[in-house]
């Protein structure tokens, strides 16, 4: 047993610090949630020729072949820095299921793209009712001698409208069992009949609209097979779950710190709030939420960095870091006052997003219920 | 990183667990709650002795086994989930047996770890009195020099293990004239001797685990001091890490929780299971969340012992967070009981042996001993985040 990061991956974590640090202040971050884009190409051209992209996959993809523990550092810094860029869209939720679940062709195909940061992925999920269960997948997939003909709207896909490819999950068959006659699509996200519109978040992190109008795909362009995508959804779920831990962990981290640095410096009747032992107990309840966080996370990241099944412990580190988040920010707003809740401050950029982050890829309900599963209730 | 405990580590809980359920089919103990701290069965300590599971991480020198502290949590871990009654070595194993080691002279550990080991001194928890609670360097029992001994005179209250004790671990000032963080020194008395008296205290449970103890002129050899005269207060902060560091501190109510779950699992209200019910799953499901946490919590005081630190941070925030789950988990298993859940153990129409109204009124305890929770937040925010009253 041993909780500790490897020195590789202390390694990776300061260089990623520094260079997120140096690349993404505040300033861009503020810049890129008012942009039409919502990320800096080079930027994205910058992390790509630092091996980001391709961190996981092997040599042969123009990947470098490190684990999903190495990338689950990478995102905590990620969250850390409230990085606009798609990353998360294009590496958890396209190049890693292409990974799972690609033939030879379509990695040899995707991969390298990706790894070189010459395509952004998203994956086309949800739909209007706003579920991760097998039964809300209603967009039909109609097949036509050699092709499949997608019509229908996929809600909250993030980064869709700079998307060069979707992977878009469909129903080709109607079942008695939801899970059956689900298919995953890989979609050229600029083809014709589909359109985008950039949704107005709290978060302004680019959830879109997607509108399928009779879009043509090949079935050369499944990943995995026919019906039988549901599995591989599942795991894309349960992994963007655990990598959104990963962000929260860094964001949360972040706020941690801040909040302690800002109780040592504002006084209020002659002396720094950090002096009073309420504030002190509110940082302290901050910390364990955060450890807790960490371990939970890192305990779930470790399980599929492994390839043992995790289904239990990602449950548990999305339910807890759900509400623990909630109450780390809370505290932090608390100590902050008033000049927290400006946009000139920097904490509104992790209030924002941690809500945003506890909603996506299932909240503390959702996972709740998985746990309730997992203890045979 | 690595989540998993090693192959050897596997076999050493499943030999644990072998050894426990042996001991429940014989009929030696039932499963309880806080059993660790109220459960005295010399015969069972007795058994634990002879596997060589008490001073199971000291050195082999000193007639331990040289193992890990995440081992040490395996077998409490074990022993806490079986309910099983470990309270006549807990405390000499967990921290005086590691105080004697590390501060005690070779005499000493000559003369006490070979009776710790075979579970045979079973030591009282001496430490806080009417007006030093929180404040433990406020202690006023005194230990006057005397020739070769020293004179105690005062009064302990909350004495673990004081009604069962064969020694007692104790602090007393020993030099009144000093600040008070300078003037305390450790003792192991052995309260044979005369000018002792020991009464129990019953506590909101009606348990007589702890007692008051009152020394009136009470003459004790000079060897009984442990460590440096008037260090004893730095000798005891990092005691007090290792005391508050286990699993203990999560799962003293641990029957309570598999119990209650057995108990929503078979229970049926409108011919539909209570863990059926989504209010029920809810809050079952969410103390699983947060015993999780906390058991990763607490691994982690293990680790960072195992690595040669003093837990001081780790342990005081394992303990405040471990011991807010244990209240959750009673006052939501009474919530799940209903009318029953104040029914107590022995009465006709008791639920699940009444474990629930016992945890639930003990736990009130268990934010208290061993540092009040608020206590325990100022050391995480002084120690860990660099916070204090100084700024």
């Amino acid at each position: 047993m041993d909780f500790a990061f490897s020195e590789e991956q202390e390694m990776l974590k300061k260089m990623a610090r520094d260079f997120l640090s140096d690349k993404c202040p505040k300033t861009l971050v503020k810049e890129m949630e008012e942009d039409e884009k919502g990320y800096s190409p080079e930027l994205w051209q910058e992390m790509a020729d630092l091996g980001w992209m391709g961190l996981v996959f092997p040599e042969k993809y123009g990947g470098s072949n490190m684990t999903f523990l190495d990338l689950a550092v990478l995102l905590e810094e990620m969250g850390r820095a409230c990085l606009s860029e798609p990353f998360f869209s294009t590496v958890i939720l396209g190049g890693l299921p292409i990974l799972d679940a690609g033939s030879e062709k379509q990695k040899q195909e995707y991969l390298p793209k990706i790894a070189g940061g010459k395509a952004i992925f998203t994956l086309a999920l949800t739909e209007p009712s706003a579920q991760y269960n097998p039964s809300s997948i209603a967009v039909k997939a109609i097949a036509e001698n050699d092709d499949f003909i997608i019509s229908g709207t996929k809600l909250f896909v993030p980064n869709a409208h700079i998307a060069d490819y979707l992977l878009c999950v469909v129903r080709t068959s109607q079942q008695a069992r939801a899970e059956e006659g689900v298919t995953i699509f890989i979609v050229d996200a600029k083809g014709p009949g589909i359109s985008y519109t950039v949704l107005k978040t709290i978060a302004n992190d680019k959830l879109c609209e997607v509108v399928f109008d009779k879009v043509r795909v090949s079935k050369e362009n499944i990943l995995g097979q026919l019906d039988q995508g549901w599995s591989v959804v599942q795991r894309i779920v349960e992994r963007a779950a655990v990598a959104k831990c990963c962000e929260m962990v860094g964001g949360m981290q972040k706020v941690l710190e801040m909040t302690v640095d800002y109780a040592k410096e504002r006084k209020q009747f002659d002396r720094p709030i950090g002096s009073f032992q309420i504030i002190q107990h509110y940082c302290s309840n901050m910390a364990t939420d955060v450890d807790g966080s960490r371990f939970g996370t890192y305990q779930a990241a470790w399980m599929l960095s492994e390839g043992l099944p995790g289904t239990k412990e990602v449950a548990i580190a999305k339910a807890w870091i759900g509400e623990a988040s909630e109450r780390v920010i809370g505290f932090a707003h608390q100590i902050h006052g008033a000049i927290g809740v400006t946009m000139d401050h920097d904490l509104q950029f992790y209030t924002r997003r941690l809500k945003a982050a506890q909603l996506t890829f299932g909240g503390a309900d959702f996972y709740r219920e998985i746990v309730a599963q997992e203890m045979e209730l | 990183m690595d989540f998993r405990f090693t192959k050897e580590q596997e076999k050493f809980r499943q030999e644990v667990r072998g050894f426990l359920e042996e001991e429940l089919r014989q009929g030696n103990f039932e499963p309880s709650c806080d059993a660790w701290i109220q459960g005295y069965s010399p015969e069972f300590t007795r058994k634990v002795a002879q596997k060589g599971w008490i001073g199971l991480t000291w050195p082999e020198e000193y007639g331990g086994q040289g193992h890990s502290n995440v081992d040490r949590f395996i077998l409490t871990e074990e022993m806490l989930r079986y309910g099983a009654p470990a309270a006549c070595h807990w405390f000499a194993d967990r921290q005086i047996g590691g105080s004697i080691l590390r501060y005690g002279t070779e005499e000493q550990k000559k003369e006490l770890l070979p009776k710790i080991l075979r579970g045979e001194a079973y030591i009282g928890l001496g430490m806080s009195e009417p007006e030093a609670g929180s404040d433990l360097a406020a202690v006023k029992t005194r230990a006057t020099e005397d020739g070769d001994d020293y004179i105690l005179d005062g009064q302990k209250m909350w004495t673990s293990c004081g009604m069962f004790m064969n020694y007692i671990y104790l602090v007393a000032r020993t030099d009144p004239e000093a600040p008070k963080h300078r003037g305390i020194s450790e003792f192991v008395v052995d309260v044979s001797l005369p000018g002792i008296t020991i009464t129990p205290t019953i506590d909101i449970t009606g348990s007589q685990a702890w007692a008051e103890v009152f020394f009136d002129g009470m003459r004790i050899p000079k060897k009984c001091l442990i460590g440096e005269k008037n260090r004893g207060f730095y000798q005891i902060v990092n005691q007090l890490a290792y005391e508050r560091a286990g699993l203990e501190r999560l799962m003293a109510n641990y029957p309570l929780f598999d119990a209650i779950i057995k108990f929503a699992k078979e229970t049926k209200r409108m011919g539909k299971s209570l863990s059926q019910d989504r209010l029920i799953r809810y809050k079952l499901a969410q103390l699983q969340v947060e015993f999780e946490i906390g058991r990763l919590l607490t691994y982690r005081v293990a680790l960072v012992i195992d690595k040669g630190s003093t837990p001081t941070v780790e342990a005081a925030m394992a303990k405040a967070y471990s011991t807010t789950f244990e209240q959750h988990l009673a006052s939501t298993a009474m919530e799940i009981l209903g009318l029953y859940g104040q029914v107590t153990a022995g009465s006709k129409w008791v639920p699940i042996l009444g474990m629930a109204p016992h945890s639930y009124l003990g736990s009130k305890g268990y934010s208290l001993q061993a540092g009040a929770s608020e206590v325990l937040r100022n050391i995480v925010a002084e120690r860990g985040l660099g916070l204090s009253g100084k700024l």
